[in-house]
């Protein structure tokens, strides 16, 4: 890419603005440009302003307690405030409270992660991935039909089973990248829409000849065969080598974005698509391989949710909702792969110690969602956080944050 | 660099599909759907069979109407009719042409397709057109409120979340204190979630989608959590009852129309009486002028004195008032008792139906209709037994919505503003 060091041509007056908007855009889910006391501030924030408004609704919500505030106050307030210590108690020691708990976390952690990455690359190229769940399904499910097909070894057979998930998110993905450069149909809208054709689809799959498991009417497929599963790290836990992978993509991602032409022209059009253009980038070829880079990601997540997960089946739906939390986890790490890693603990602790929370003190897990939603809008307009707490920093005249519209 | 970067450059520069080549698409589309007919639903019958369409539901006041076909000849008439089209569509260009010949194709190759899945049976093809408009309600009133909001350029992709949020307040209002409150509740419900999405988008300047999935994961994980910790142990407040239908005198007992438009609760009419509320309203009045304006050039209405973030506000606020009417039909009318995701994706149809009914009330009507009807059709053939996959049919409003996003069947145009705040200078 010898073009790239040709000094672009000076951008007429509505690609300054263009310029302007994505860069701010860019700089806010990136975190770049902004001081890391703030990069890290605002995140910590978050999460606590979450936990304290979560505290709020277990309080609220606990219909027993609420009845005895009438009676005797003192009572209610003690049940109250035991009722979220116990609570969050329950979601401490089921994240980080023993050797199980953490193999939890780390578990729940690797999809999430993988997820979160697929959801980064294509904010750090100005592409918002809504899709992940989609190319989870199909990523899966190419995996699946792999796993159940063929019976060779694990050397062989587990990095097959990757590489079918890697096609199959990528395929799914790079057809909304490829109308986008072809069409310019605006990637969230593909991608929404992606999401339920391939929901739709991964139904009538299991309940074809080719997927369903024998004897079965409900959407089950057969199992994996056992070659083909991610091994456990350790025994008697369920950690198992799908982190490993996890682990290996954040390490790639970060060569691929901040090591390679690729990733820097990734980087370039993300931060302002005419000036790549001017730059001599071929964008359209940019928004193609961010999207198919993306759903690689998401197809080696949905991987994970089959050869990772017992049964090792397909099962409507298998995805959930992870493809949802990743924006989240993206937003959380400032769309880079380090801070992806760590906001995928964060949120895998979060799932574990849910969990715990359910079944100890009787907090449903739904939760966690509320939790999630809290942090991402915080992340996304720091504002509110400055708003509550009062903090100063020094780049409060950023105030503008846009996507491209639909019709871009 | 290389030719096929530049040519790639210019495909990413191009806006609209040129006419002449959205005509021959759309001709081969028609032709090659005429073979298929010809092959499926004419050679694939056997002759002499009949598919007999039942015009009345049972009890009506003409009952026993009923309409007999030959099945095979629809078949070879459809064709014959379809590759006529077809070829007229590759002769002339006009779009207006263009368009009308594929909406009249693909509503002949539906009957055909219809006559075939009924052949030598009966079908109750005016339970599946009454069902059709009951099932467009909640997916016409999530594009209308998505239509509020994208008219003064604010994205909402939260119509889900507030479609279900307002179903659940819906729901425990309605339990306690009777379902016209519950309805009041509802409606305020969805206006507070537009409130919020609001001021996210307009006072915090958020990116719209980010605050969208926001109020989406919100709203998803709140009322999950409550229905399992409150509605789960307090079951009197998941049975709020529901609002009954009422039929037109006269207008209710007309064979085929009279069931489907003018038998319903009033939630199905109310959503007739805005849809054509909502067209008047933006095409002829003030505020839609204003509205627009500030939708597609909100420095220009800024200039002749229009209050952009106030429109921006009412607008959208109101918005959410037609989606927590939504919701209230969902759990006040259509089943009278709340249970975790229940929307399951109908605010997206709805956003599906706003692109596909390209930002228009009208338009939104019959994208609601016409998505209404894929679903009417799946629960109808699930009965018939035909060899369709049901999860076919369920894929087609988002296969649709993507064809025309992509521009391919003519190109839907949002308002020229939509996702960008506003910032006075």
């Amino acid at each position: 890419m010898s073009d790239v060091e040709t000094p672009p041509d000076p951008p007429s007056k509505d690609d300054v603005s263009e310029t302007q908007r994505n860069s701010e855009m860019y700089k806010r889910v990136t975190g770049i440009g902004t001081s890391a006391r703030e990069a890290m501030l605002v995140p910590a924030l978050a999460v606590l302003t979450a936990l304290i408004v979560g505290a709020f609704i277990i309080a609220v919500t606990d219909v027993d307690t609420l009845a005895v505030w009438g009676e005797d106050p003192a009572e209610a307030f003690r049940l109250t405030v035991s009722g979220i210590f116990d609570a969050y108690r329950a979601l401490f020691v089921g994240s980080v409270g023993s050797l199980d708990a953490i193999s939890e976390t780390l578990f729940a952690a690797t999809p999430l992660i993988l997820a979160g990455l697929a959801v980064a690359v294509g904010f750090q190229a100005g592409l918002f991935n809504i899709g992940v769940n989609g190319q989870m399904h199909i990523g899966g499910m190419a995996a699946l039909w792999v796993g159940f097909t063929f019976a060779i070894p694990a050397v062989f057979h587990v990095p097959l089973v990757l590489a079918a998930a890697i096609a199959g998110g990528a395929l799914w993905a790079g057809l909304a990248g490829f109308l986008k450069a072809r069409t310019g149909a605006h990637e969230v809208i593909t991608t929404i829409m992606l999401n339920f054709i391939a929901l739709f689809l991964v139904d009538y799959l299991l309940k074809s000849s080719l997927f369903q498991a024998p004897g079965r009417n409900d959407p089950i497929s057969q199992p994996a065969n056992p070659t083909s599963v991610f091994v456990s790290l350790f025994s008697d836990y369920r950690l198992n080598i799908g982190f490993v992978v996890a682990l290996i993509a954040v390490a790639l991602v970060w060569w691929l974005m901040y090591r390679t032409t690729i990733g820097f022209e990734f980087r370039a059009v993300g931060y302002s698509p005419s000036g790549g253009r001017y730059a001599g980038m071929n964008v359209a070829w940019v928004y193609i391989s961010v999207m198919a880079v993306s759903g690689a990601l998401a197809g080696i997540a949905g991987a994970n949710q089959i050869v990772g997960l017992e049964p090792y089946r397909g099962i409507s739906n298998f995805a959930g909702n992870i493809g949802f939390d990743a924006i989240a986890l993206a937003l959380l790490g400032r769309s880079h792969p380090v801070g992806v890693l760590f906001a995928g603990l964060l949120f895998g602790g979060l799932r574990a110690g849910g969990r715990e929370m359910q079944g100890a003190a009787g907090i449903p897990i739904d939760l966690v969602l509320v939790l999630q939603a809290l942090i991402i809008v915080m992340i996304a307009a720091p504002e509110l956080v400055r708003a509550i707490y009062r903090v100063k920093t020094p780049d409060q005249e950023i105030t503008t944050v846009t996507s491209t519209g639909w019709g871009a | 660099m290389t030719a096929v970067s530049d040519a790639s450059e210019q495909a990413i520069n191009t806006r609209a599909t040129p006419a002449a080549k959205r005509a021959t698409v759309v001709g081969i589309v028609l032709i090659m759907l005429a073979a298929f007919t010809f092959w499926a639903f004419g050679l694939g019958v056997e002759s002499g069979f009949e598919s007999q369409f039942n015009l009345s539901l049972p009890g009506a006041r003409y009952e026993g109407l009923s309409w007999i076909v030959d099945s095979r000849a629809v078949g070879f008439i459809v064709a014959l009719v379809l590759a006529f089209l077809g070829g007229l569509t590759l002769r002339r260009s006009h779009p207006k042409w263009t368009n009308l010949s594929l909406s009249v194709g693909l509503a002949l190759f539906v009957f055909s397709f219809l006559t075939w899945a009924a052949a030598d049976g009966a079908f109750s093809f005016v339970g599946m057109l009454t069902s059709t408009v009951v099932l467009s309600v909640p997916v016409t009133l999530g594009a209308l409120t998505g239509l509020m909001c994208e008219r003064v350029a604010v994205i909402n992709i939260a119509i889900e979340g507030q479609l279900l949020t307002s179903a659940f307040v819906g729901t425990i209002v309605g339990s306690a204190a009777g379902i016209w409150i519950g309805l009041v509740a509802a409606m305020l419900t969805g206006a507070l979630l537009g409130a919020v999405l609001a001021v996210l988008a307009i006072k915090y300047r958020i990116d719209q989608i980010i605050a969208g999935v926001v109020i989406n994961i919100f709203a998803l994980g709140l009322t999950s959590f409550l229905a399992r910790r409150v509605l789960a142990q307090s079951q009197d407040l998941n049975s709020p009852g529901r609002f009954g239908s009422t039929k037109i005198p006269f207008l209710g007992d007309i064979p085929v129309i009279g069931p489907m438009f003018f038998d319903h609760n009033m939630f199905v009419y109310i959503t007739f009486i805005l849809v054509v509320a909502l067209h008047f309203g933006l095409f002829f009045t003030r505020w839609g002028l204003r509205s627009r304006s500030v939708g597609e050039h909100p420095k220009a209405a800024d200039t002749v004195g229009i209050n952009v973030h106030r429109t921006r506000y009412r607008n959208v606020i109101l918005g959410g008032v037609i989606a927590g009417f939504g919701g209230g039909f969902l759990t006040l009318a259509q089943v009278s008792r709340f249970e975790e995701n229940l929307t399951a994706g109908i605010g997206f149809i709805g956003l599906a139906a706003l692109i596909f009914g390209r930002w228009r009330p009208l338009g939104i009507l019959a994208a609601g209709l016409v998505f209404g009807f894929a679903r009417a059709l799946q629960q109808k053939l699930g009965i018939l037994g035909t060899p369709i996959p049901s999860e076919f049919l369920s894929m087609t409003p988002y296969i649709v919505t993507i064809i025309v996003v992509a521009g391919v069947v003519g190109r839907a145009r949002p308002p020229a503003a939509v996702g960008q705040p506003y910032i006075k200078d």
